[in-house]
């Protein structure tokens, strides 16, 4: 390029600067220091302290050779710890180490503005692990101090101190915000992942599975994970009808129930009963079901139904998805499902739960209804103290017997097991049922609030003429669970998650307002999904756009944030605001020249006073007062409202 | 990069022709230069298109992982960088630059030009650069409403006038992604002395005064100082008294308008000399009868200085020097 003073855009940078990158760098990284193997943090913190200490002592600089050598040091230590390079964490590590390497050999500006931008890209990669709304302020802080260091870096004459370039570094931020608000809400999404995603992506994300055995959904009523949240376009429903089905378990091993490998999908949905419209936001969790309120009515976009009435998506839920459902409740389906259908639903394994077998053949006997049969079996469970606990003996090779007849304690999951073995050997069709029960009313956000531990497990029986029916055993034995949720069915004793126990009313509040404020977070924010993007376009009026209106709007908002962002940039370009005492003294000159008397540009006060005086001698009084009056305020450094005043009056008094 | 004059390529008068209408070079221009928003040109840095390329690699990511966030933040520093474009723009512009003073120097020395630059806005102006050659430059700052005073050193490389030509001013403020930089070719010129010959030839004898010396008297009265004894110096002038102490020949001075006369003169010189050299020689010898407190007079072909004494003629001839043989005004 021609014309440009290339050569010098580059000087050696002050340990001022590097202490301030260091300190740039060690706060962006702090989050994957905390998490990574201990020595990797050690390695990292202790490459920075170097680079330090080397400034503090004025030591030599690294060799080539010595960083060469930690950086293949690191390399297999890496490679042996995560067993991979490439990963997301074993990528993450790498960058943290390299980045601390480059602050080792960071000497002039290029190097440290190198060493800025790679510290944004390590802001990014935090977002991998956490986006809730204190890391993106933690994170927001980093990049401004870094920008900060940044133009700290740009001041060739004295240092003006630190809060210059940090202020200046806050102003240029927030004048980007508008175009940063409508790229966010126009720029193109593309779904993503662009490319095959390292296997460890998607670890640590808890929810239902495809089987049940004891103790497996244990694990979940422990957790304070949010599952999905529910906004109700009408009243919110009783909590007995608050049953979000999940994985529906047909086949029995006699110790774990799995749901079926394959599905049948179907469009016939249920749209008889009480209709309920509402819009539910699903957490990730890596499987595939969608939840929804006992029975669906309609199939979310990318999904299918199957004929158990799952909603199964297209691909595993890997991203805060959201959806609008309509649901009935208070019905049945499948009056017309066929023999071998229900037959697979009467299978038990040979030889097992002999004394339940036993127990259902005789009340069979008693109660050929099946209405009556499952009613004396729910009374049996209310009247022969059974207990509801999380916290039950570990059973044996015959769970189902011994949980009947011999321990009676255990949760949803023991009641949901047994109860279906009781009916499957009494010959009514029965399955397993998981998913959630209930959730947490926001009055705050109104909403409902599911999280893991409303994690629950009930049955659902085929009867003549009407279908599968829900059953919960569970409700039998403690209706509390279902009425007022888990926190009030447990007794104290047994441990829950702190968030699901509400005892004080100002803390249940203040989390309550705080979730409402995620949830708005997750919505708008964590949720802007193509989805959500196409749907923001055609509600200002762009539904069926095509590309190049949308690159038009998209240009021409970009252009509007623009403009409002030079309008503030170019504010300062004004000339300097003339102070008073400078105008008052314009206006007592241009008084003198109404009478002939004009100020050379070059002529002083006290010169101009003294011109005046030899013209207008009627004047001179007045003139030498009010130029001493001027010379003192502005040139005699001094002050004060008073004197202001008698200026001010002194001169509008006078007439000339 | 100054356009070579009289460039031999086609390409090459075409660059210049473009850069030329580009850039608006359009030569010297007299009195204040205001750096109105058409004189400023801006265009990202290394860094800058370095800092573009990792907010891209931060979107890929954003998108890959689907990290709402890392949109937010990409776009965020995106929007920063955009606005710092502005901020490097304003730092530069609306600055009123004009010459300030510049003393004369001798040819092989630097030219100290003085250029003000007057910043009339409330902004605080930093890490303004000012060069001449694209290599080194001079930093300033301006406060509001403040005049600071920047000297550009420019080689002095022929007697003459000098200009200090196109000047550029950049910066790279406040986030160094960005360079903005305007031309300024000011109206001001420097004279330039010849550079002074190497020592060696002796200067001329002082000759007896012409005429009017013996009316006013031999001018014997004002002993003024010594000088090594040359060939043809009057046996009266001889400081016998220094010869008995030191062994050294050395001549008795003496002031006074009717003694003998140095006349610095052109013809004087050695024929096959040539014009430059005789220059050179002059010089030198301006400067050493200066210094020597000697009163001497300067004769050029077509110009004669009359014999005085002191900075004045020094400066006189100096400068008669600097211009023989060019153009006399500043063009």
């Amino acid at each position: 390029m021609v014309s440009l003073p290339t050569a010098l855009d580059t000087r050696i940078i002050g340990s001022r600067d590097i202490c301030w990158l260091s300190a740039g760098f060690l706060l962006a990284s702090l989050p994957h220091l905390l998490r990574m193997p201990i020595w990797l943090s050690l390695l990292t913190v202790g490459i920075a302290g170097w680079r330090l200490l080397q400034l503090r002592m004025r030591s030599k600089p690294a060799a080539k050779w010595q960083m060469v050598l930690i950086a293949a040091a690191a390399s297999v230590g890496i490679l042996l710890q995560y067993r991979t390079l490439f990963g997301r964490e074993a990528g993450v590590a790498l960058l943290v180490v390299m980045l601390a390497l480059k602050l080792l050999e960071t000497r002039d500006q290029r190097d440290g503005m190198l060493l800025g931008f790679l510290g944004f890209f390590l802001l990014v990669t935090n977002f991998l692990h956490s986006q809730t709304i204190p890391t993106a302020a933690y994170m927001l802080g980093c990049a401004w101090l870094l920008v900060a260091g940044l133009i700290g870096m740009q001041y060739t004459g004295a240092w003006p101190g630190w809060r210059q370039p940090v202020r200046r570094a806050g102003v240029l931020m927030l004048q980007g915000v508008p175009l940063m608000l409508v790229l966010f809400l126009l720029f193109p999404r593309i779904p993503g992942p662009l490319w095959g995603l390292p296997q460890d992506a998607y670890a640590g994300l808890s929810g239902l599975s495809d089987n049940m055995s004891p103790g497996s959904l244990n694990s979940l009523i422990l957790s304070d994970a949010v599952a999905f949240r529910a906004t109700f376009n009408g009243k919110i429903p009783e909590p007995k009808d608050l049953y979000w089905r999940g994985p529906v378990l047909w086949d029995y091993d006699g110790k774990t129930w799995t749901a079926p490998r394959i599905v049948q999908s179907t469009n016939d949905l249920p749209d008889n009963g009480t209709q309920i419209e509402y819009t539910v936001t699903v957490e990730p969790h890596n499987k595939r079901w969608l939840f929804a309120l006992e029975f669906p009515g309609l199939r979310p976009p990318r999904s299918i139904a199957t004929r158990d009435m799952q909603l199964l998506s297209f691909t595993p839920v890997r991203n805060r998805i959201r959806y609008d459902m309509t649901s009935s409740i208070g019905t049945a389906y499948g009056a017309d499902d066929d023999q071998s259908l229900l037959a697979r639903n009467l299978r038990l394994p040979p030889d097992s739960n002999p004394r339940t077998s036993e127990f259902a053949q005789g009340l069979r006997k008693k109660f050929p209804n099946d209405r009556n049969l499952v009613a004396a079996v729910l009374a049996h469970l209310r009247n022969e103290n059974f207990v509801y606990t999380l916290s039950p003996p570990l059973l044996g090779e015959q769970p189902v017997d011994e949980f009947l007849f011999e321990t009676r304690r255990g949760f949803c999951e023991h009641y949901a097991s047994a109860f279906t073995v009781l009916m499957r050997a009494a010959g009514i069709p029965a399955r397993v049922v998981t998913g959630y029960l209930g959730g947490e009313v926001n009055p705050v956000g109104e909403y409902i609030l599911v999280r893991q531990a409303d994690a629950h497990a009930w049955v659902e029986i085929w009867l003549q003429n009407t279908g599968w029916v829900r059953v919960d055993p569970t409700a039998a034995v403690s209706p509390a669970r279902v009425e007022r949720g888990i926190a009030s069915a447990l007794p104290r004793t047994d441990v829950l998650p702190m968030f699901v126990r509400g005892d004080f009313a100002l803390l249940q509040r203040m989390r309550l307002t705080l979730d409402s404020v995620t949830y708005t977070w997750n919505q708008w924010v964590l949720g802007y999904t193509p989805d959500r993007q196409r749907r923001f376009l055609s509600y200002i009026g762009f539904s069926e756009a095509t590309w190049q209106t949308l690159a038009f709007v998209l240009i021409f908002c970009a252009g509007v944030a623009i403009l409002i962002g030079t309008a503030f940039a170019l504010r300062d370009l004004r000339g300097v605001r003339e102070d008073a005492v400078k105008k008052t003294y314009r206006r007592f000159c241009r008084k003198l020249e109404r009478r002939g008397l004009r100020r050379d540009a070059a002529e002083g006060p006290r010169v101009f006073a003294q011109r005046a005086a030899r013209q207008h001698p009627e004047l001179a009084a007045a003139v030498a007062e009010i130029t001493a009056l001027y010379i003192a305020l502005r040139y005699g450094g001094e002050s004060g409202a008073e004197r202001m005043q008698a200026f001010k009056n002194r001169v509008r008094a006078f007439t000339a | 990069m100054l356009p070579a004059a009289g460039s031999p390529s086609l390409f090459g008068a075409l660059k210049n022709g473009i850069l030329e209408w580009m850039f608006q070079w359009r030569g010297p221009e007299r009195g204040t230069i205001v750096l109105v928003q058409r004189r400023v040109f801006i265009l990202p840095t290394r860094q800058g298109l370095l800092f573009a390329g990792v907010i891209v690699l931060m979107l890929i990511g954003s998108v890959n992982y689907d990290l709402s966030l890392g949109f937010i933040l990409a776009f965020l520093l995106g929007a920063t960088g955009i606005q710092s474009m502005l901020h490097t723009f304003r730092n530069l512009a609306n600055l009123r630059i004009s010459p300030g003073r510049v003393q004369p120097v001798f040819a092989g020395e630097q030219v100290q030009f003085q250029i003000r630059i007057a910043n009339q806005a409330r902004l605080h102006r930093y890490s303004i650069g000012i060069t001449s050659d694209k290599k080194s430059a001079v930093y300033i700052e301006v406060p509001p409403d403040e005049e600071v005073t920047a000297t550009v050193a420019i080689p002095a490389i022929r007697r003459g006038w000098q200009r200090p030509g196109r000047l550029t001013l950049f910066t790279f403020f406040p986030a160094g992604l960005f360079r903005a930089w305007s031309y300024a070719d000011l109206d001001m010129h420097a004279l330039v002395y010849p550079a002074p010959a190497a020592p060696g030839l002796a200067m001329p004898v002082a000759e007896a005064g012409s005429g009017d010396g013996g009316v006013r008297g031999q001018g014997h009265d004002e002993f003024s100082g010594l000088r090594p004894y040359r060939p043809g110096d009057s046996p009266r002038h001889i400081a016998w008294k220094a010869v008995a102490r030191d062994d050294t020949l050395l001549t008795k001075q003496f002031s006074g308008r009717a003694d003998a006369e140095l006349w610095l003169a052109w013809e004087t010189l050695p024929p096959a000399m040539d014009g430059e050299m005789r220059i050179a020689h002059l010089t030198r010898w301006v400067i050493e009868a200066d210094r020597a407190g000697l009163p001497y007079g300067l004769r050029l072909p077509g110009l004669t200085l009359p014999i005085a004494a002191g900075a004045a003629q020094r400066s006189d001839c100096l400068r008669a020097l600097a211009l023989h043989g060019l153009a006399a005004d500043r063009a």
